[in-house]
């Protein structure tokens, strides 16, 4: 492992923003403000990427130099880097798409923006690379509060709504997760993952506890069926924040349930595995089929969302080697996360500026669209090539590796579960190309080239991902398995 | 005897929490609250936990029951998300609940007895620090980050609150509270008790070094004692948006991170703090921080502006 300070300055870069924006408020735009932390924590993710690539070794840091488990750690791994990036370069698309307001935003809204962009990037580091269960709680804290606010941005009742329902779940999953950092603490006196590691054993407590944190963080993640927050919240927000919660937020919960059951209590093949297999491929069914319904495009693509999250959770059981990290159903399911990661926020932004366009985002009354706004609608398609999962997509790629892991394992349920969710998927993404292709000559409000660039910039990330090799990619494995840091470094 | 203090103790918790639950009145409810909330922390201190009974009182029990008075008092149209439970739900979400209790309560007893514990490797670097309260020490070293970062919630949640505010008064002032001349007897008391409480704050703060208490519980005092103040009319509600607002919220983060940074160069890693100097350097950051959670607190209660003013 690499000593090195570079994960606490991505932590800490974007609440250096926050401070600032703080600061300037009243002589500065907050754009302005905030635009140089964008740059240096888009920096520091792509150069921790780097170094973690060449050094092939995780890059590490006991904060004063107190060794768990007293203190506390931050350490970028392999999937950790590759989520950094991903943030780094879908906060950066987001950051130049709002970069020009909407014509009715208020000082109210773009300084508020900006303020809860900041720290969710913050937030979402932290979750990252903490190896900490309370730290964890920490980063979970700050993801609820600037997401839940994001949501409630546009201030209508309906967003106001639905930011308190979202508020509702993730407290409600903040207790569950926090009940059960409680119960390991007991059982324990060890909240650290490394240490857990070597002395944890699946007993009575020890699995309640796992159950707990697991329930919670499922609420925060929106897996069915704790999943009717999200699409109210994530389609009631203002595009650019939804590009973000859709694309990010709902994955840090969700890193941190795989590092429970992966790098805490790693246990092959048993009935929580199967559980949370079963909870996604019923998202995946459930939600498609809702999805198709919608009339609505960012509906729809909230619908879409849940939908993907499910396929997350199917990668428990198709990992059943004493390495999972070797088997191709941990790279298949890490790289869906990257993958519907790039394309979620590509289609929320590109939705984002269709209603900017058009005034509305009703699907059935996007006709025209293809002739006038043709990088748009391009990203939209690409975006949504790899929601479906065809060639060449990281979507495919992944959906590809899960599909095999499936057959692989005889978990034949799980393969046909990929296939009906490809199709159904097929289904809503050609529903909206089909009106947007369609003739028609609504009235158009111009949108700036730079902003449609930046959305297409975002799905062509999603496509480049399809040329990853089909094998297990190393990025992925480097850091595993867990160590514990003996003595500082 | 401890069976028996333990015994008196729970009781009125108990009795409190069902108070609280089946009252018609949302008064009445709150008040029970704020008793509840008391005799949490008098549990606390019977567990010897006093640095928590101390949080307890004082965001637990007190803001919050604060939090909640105030919204009681602004919601004059009580607004509801949806029908009313019927009898059904409630005993079906009763039972639930007790099923919950019961089962968390089998769990506790199903730890390790005696609890492992990290407590003898709290106090052994305490001398370095020059700190003799451990859980300080939990706080502003071993687990420095966290206190970093949880002020940072605190920020997140002061700039979502301005958020759900209104456009027309962003960057103004929190409507005064209550509306109308306050009463003698209010202005009597605030005269009274903020000397006495500002005093009481500096010991807390001071104490913590060595004893429970610390910057987090002095600045809630600190924080009741200016909403006293604004109730009273004898003080302005901080301008959200105002210079020195931001410059308060920011100085204890920021604080922090200076700090931080020193210690690289001085103590070898990011947030150690250098043994001859280290007492004074924590002082000075838990007084940033400090400057930081007061004026968070009495935003967070005070509430986001609605009207635009004269500044």
């Amino acid at each position: 492992m690499t000593v090195s300070l570079l994960p606490v300055w991505a932590v800490l870069t974007p609440v250096l923003g926050l401070c600032a924006l703080l600061l300037c408020e009243r002589w500065m735009r907050p754009e302005r403000v905030a635009a140089p932390f964008v740059g240096l924590s888009l920096y520091l993710s792509l150069s921790m990427t780097y170094e973690v690539m060449t050094s092939q070794a995780p890059l590490v840091y006991a904060l004063g130099g107190w060794l768990p488990p007293l203190g506390l750690t931050l350490r970028a791994d392999g999937v950790g880097v590759l989520l950094m990036a991903l943030t780094a370069l879908v906060m950066t698309g987001v950051a130049i798409c709002a970069w020009t307001p909407p014509g009715d935003a208020t000082a109210r809204s773009r300084f508020s923006f900006w303020a809860l962009l900041l720290a969710l990037w913050s937030a979402l580091n932290l979750a990252f690379t903490a190896q900490d269960l309370f730290n964890f709680f920490v980063a979970l804290e700050m993801l609820s509060f600037a997401a839940v606010a994001l949501v409630a941005l546009d201030g209508t009742r309906g967003a106001l709504i639905a930011a308190l329902r979202y508020l509702l779940f993730a407290l409600a999953g903040s207790i569950l997760y926090l009940l059960g950092v409680g119960l390991i603490y007991g059982r324990y006196a060890v909240l650290d993952l490394a240490g857990l590691r070597e002395i944890a054993q699946p007993d009575t407590v020890t699995l309640a506890a796992l159950a707990l944190m697991t329930a919670g963080l499922m609420a925060k993640t929106a897996l069915f069926p704790l999943h009717l927050w999200l699409p109210p919240a994530h389609a009631g927000a203002p595009a650019p924040a939804s590009a973000v919660l859709s694309a990010l937020v709902v994955k840090a919960p969700f890193l941190i349930i795989l590092r429970l059951w992966v790098d805490l209590l790693p246990l092959p093949a048993a009935a929580p595995q199967q559980i949370m297999a079963g909870l996604g491929a019923a998202a995946i069914l459930v939600c498609s089929v809702i999805a198709l319904r919608q009339q609505r495009l960012k509906l729809m693509i909230a619908y879409s969302t849940l939908a993907q999250v499910g396929y997350l959770f199917l990668m428990f059981p198709l990992m059943p080697g004493p390495a999972p990290w070797q088997d191709i159903g941990w790279t298949g399911g890490l790289l869906q996360l990257a993958s519907h990661g790039f394309a979620k926020a590509a289609m929320f932004l590109a939705a984002g500026l269709i209603y900017e366009a058009l005034g509305h985002d009703r699907v059935a009354e996007l006709g025209g669209l293809a002739r006038r706004q043709p990088v748009t609608l391009a990203a939209f398609a690409i975006a949504g090539l790899s929601l479906m999962g065809l060639p060449p997509s990281g979507g495919f790629i992944a959906k590809l590796l899960l599909l095999t892991a499936a057959v692989e394992t005889g978990a034949w349920w799980i393969a046909a579960v990929i296939l009906a969710g490809g199709i159904l998927a097929a289904f809503y993404v050609f529903r909206a190309l089909g009106h947007a292709l369609a003739d028609g000559d609504p009235p158009m409000a111009p949108v700036a080239l730079y902003r449609q660039g930046a959305v297409l910039a975002l799905a062509l990330c999603a496509l480049a991902l399809g040329f990853v090799p089909l094998r297990p990619f190393a990025l992925l494995a480097i850091g595993r398995p867990l160590e514990a840091l003996e003595a500082m470094p | 005897m401890t069976e028996l203090l333990a015994l008196t103790l729970a009781l009125p918790l108990l009795a409190g929490a069902l108070f609280i639950v089946a009252t018609a009145s949302t008064r009445a409810a709150l008040f029970g609250f704020f008793a509840f909330g008391l005799f949490l922390a008098l549990a606390w201190v019977a567990l010897d936990a006093v640095d928590v009974a101390l949080t307890e009182a004082a965001i637990g029990g007190g803001a919050t029951g604060l939090l909640l008075l105030r919204l009681n008092g602004r919601m004059r149209h009580p607004v509801s998300l949806g029908e009313p439970a019927g009898p059904r739900l409630k005993i079906a979400a009763g039972l639930l609940a007790a099923l919950v209790t019961l089962a968390l309560g089998a769990l506790l007893l199903a730890l390790p007895e005696p609890a492992p514990s990290l407590a003898a490797a709290t106090v052994e670097p305490l001398p370095a620090l020059g700190i003799g309260n451990p859980v300080t020490a939990v706080l502003i070293a071993y687990r420095a980050l966290d206190t970093l970062l949880e002020i940072v919630v605190l920020l997140i949640a002061v700039v979502g609150l301005r958020a759900l505010g209104t456009d027309r008064g962003w960057g103004g002032r929190p409507v005064p509270w209550p509306e109308g001349e306050p009463s003698p007897a209010l202005v009597f008391l605030a005269r009274l008790l903020i000397p006495a409480g500002l005093v009481f704050a500096v010991y807390l703060f001071w104490v913590g070094a060595d004893a429970p208490g610390g910057k987090f519980q002095a600045s809630t005092l600190v924080a009741a004692l200016w909403l006293l103040a604004i109730m009273a009319g004898l003080a302005p509600a901080p301008c959200s948006g105002g210079r020195w607002t931001g410059r308060a919220l920011a100085i204890g983060p920021l604080a922090f991170i200076v700090a931080g940074t020193i210690g690289i160069a001085a103590a070898g890693s990011f947030l150690a703090w250098p043994e001859p100097v280290a007492k004074p350097m924590i002082i000075a950051v838990e007084l940033a921080l400090a400057v930081s959670i007061v004026v968070a607190l009495v935003l967070l209660v005070a509430g986001p502006p609605e009207r635009e003013t004269g500044r």
